[in-house]
């Protein structure tokens, strides 16, 4: 059972914004899904990586890609041919 | 041959997001014949959204794989089609550019997510186009719109280039009217490429065949239970009615891990789409973010402004059932399920070479009938299995409930994706005669 301040927590870590007259609404659905998804407590086994399965790497080189104006074209904003992000601190 | 097409459909069903009105094409075995492409697929040029006002606007830079294979033999890229936001939904309902319209009844839904392809296809605007398949996107509105739409084995579609929601389960796949079209449109895109690295090295290089005698074909009872309209079992059971007439024989199966399915589907496409929707920042693409704002607070305001609200809630979804705590309750025990019923498939394919049954439990919905999100996952029970497992589906169109398509489908064996579509063909073939 999760609740509303739970809601809240989850769009924090998620960076998903929720206006405050969403969080009822959205705390109804997720316990209506959690309680569907409680099935799973009666799967029996254990997780097991799957057997014949490796990952695919390739070489470390340089190959072709986009050029810096390529790249930057679909960016909102850009500064000096770098793409310009809101500040973190 | 090489000239160019001129696109302007009377587009009354919504099927597109993006129409190219002048689309050139050059030679090959697809010249000139028109192509629609769902908008999660990149297209050099062409506005990609995803269904999704946060990527309004964005214009690739490169095709995805299929596409350069579409130009390459000769296809015409007429258009983006129409779909649910980022593939979450079986209505297309969700797209943040209005719902599309069955071609088949305007008031209802075409199913999702690949709705706008599957529309687009049924009202005769084009003859084949390309969906995705997360949990049965393709097969889902090819039942609804009554079309054919072949989910390949996961691994024989490159998947470079799509934009991805839950890459673990999704793939590529074509949907035509016909399944002689689709088996066309399969051998233009089923090429190696080593930018995918789940791929594997095996082309498709298939002409249907309607000879299925000696053919075994599995019948789940779990896909006749619960929840299935009986009106859509009995059309779908006719028709497995007639595979026997042309000379295939019926063998009862199990799918004993059914009931965890949906509820395993969920916790992992959730969990996925958690991880990958992360980069939609408004940073790289995108509508500009306010830079004046702080990171959190310019990333959560512009994602609750441009992000729907199924795409939202998924998003939180995958968060929690991955968070510190509940990871070992929901996902870890989501892959053992997974697990499960890929072996249960493998089980069935010793006995058989097919396995039949409904592709949807219902006919389409009305527009606006399912507003609860859990209601329409329910929906989706019979397809999601088939992308757990990784195996070949298609839906060929099968009769009419209520005036409104039915689809059967037919799964097969891993990388067996010719003997699902000879299937397709010679039930198709055995009822037009």
């Amino acid at each position: 059972m999760v609740t509303e301040s739970d809601i809240e927590h989850i769009a924090e870590l998620a960076d998903i914004g929720i206006s405050k007259d969403e969080v009822p609404e959205f705390t109804t659905q997720f316990n209506a899904i959690l309680d569907y998804f409680d099935v799973l407590d009666a799967v029996e086994g254990e997780s097991a990586p799957a057997a014949g399965i490796t990952n695919v790497f390739r070489e470390d080189e340089p190959r072709p890609c986009l050029s810096q104006e390529e790249a930057l074209a679909n960016a909102g904003s850009t500064e000096d041919g770098f793409i310009k992000a809101p500040r973190v601190m | 041959m090489a000239g160019s097409l001129d696109f302007t459909p009377d587009d009354r069903c919504n099927a597109f997001i993006t129409t190219c009105r002048e689309a050139p094409f050059s030679d090959g075995a697809l010249a000139g014949v028109a192509v629609a492409v769902k908008d999660n697929i990149s297209t050099a040029g062409i506005q990609t959204t995803c269904g999704s006002r946060i990527l309004e606007g964005y214009i690739p830079p490169y095709d995805a794989h299929v596409v350069e294979l579409l130009r390459k033999e000769g296809a015409a890229i007429v258009g983006k089609t129409n779909m649910d936001e980022f593939g979450m939904g079986t209505t297309t309902e969700t797209s943040a550019f209005g719902p599309t319209r069955n071609p088949a009844d305007p008031s209802r839904v075409p199913g999702g997510s690949s709705g706008g392809s599957a529309a687009a296809v049924a009202a005769g605007l084009v003859p084949m186009a390309l969906g995705t398949d997360t949990g049965g996107s393709i097969r889902c509105p090819a039942a609804f719109c009554g079309i054919v739409g072949l989910k390949p084995t996961y691994g024989r579609v490159s998947r470079y280039g799509l934009i991805a929601y839950a890459n673990s389960l999704e793939q590529i796949g074509p949907m035509a009217r016909t399944v002689e079209d689709v088996s066309r449109l399969m051998s233009a895109i089923a090429r190696y490429d080593p930018r995918d690295s789940t791929m594997l090295d095996k082309p498709y290089d298939h002409r249907p065949s309607a000879d299925i005698a000696g053919l075994r074909v599995g019948v789940p009872e779990e896909y006749f239970g619960e929840g299935v309209d009986p009106r859509v079992a009995e059309t779908v059971r006719n028709a497995i009615g007639v595979l026997e007439d042309l000379g295939a024989t019926t063998v009862p199966v199990s799918i004993p891990g059914m009931r965890y399915a949906l509820a395993a589907y969920y916790v992992i496409c959730t969990s996925e789409a958690s991880s990958n929707l992360a980069r939609f920042d408004g940073v790289r693409y995108g509508p500009a973010v306010d830079t004046r704002k702080s990171w959190h607070e310019a990333y959560q305001d512009l994602r609750l402004e441009l992000f729907g609200p199924e795409v939202r809630r998924r998003i939180m979804l995958g968060t929690f059932a991955l968070s510190a705590g509940y990871a070992g309750r929901y996902y870890a025990k989501a892959q053992v399920a997974r697990r499960n019923i890929r072996q249960d498939f493998e089980r069935a394919f010793r006995e058989v070479d097919i396995i039949a049954g409904p592709t949807m439990p219902t006919v389409a919905f009305r527009l606006g009938e399912k507003t609860d999100p859990l209601s329409m996952y329910l929906s989706d029970i019979l397809t999601v299995p088939a992308n757990l497992a990784g195996i070949p589906a298609i839906s060929v169109p099968c009769g009419r409930v209520d005036g409104l398509p039915v689809g059967l489908q037919l799964m097969g064996r891993e990388f067996e994706d010719e003997r699902v579509v000879d299937a397709a063909y010679a039930y198709e073939q055995g009822v037009k005669a």
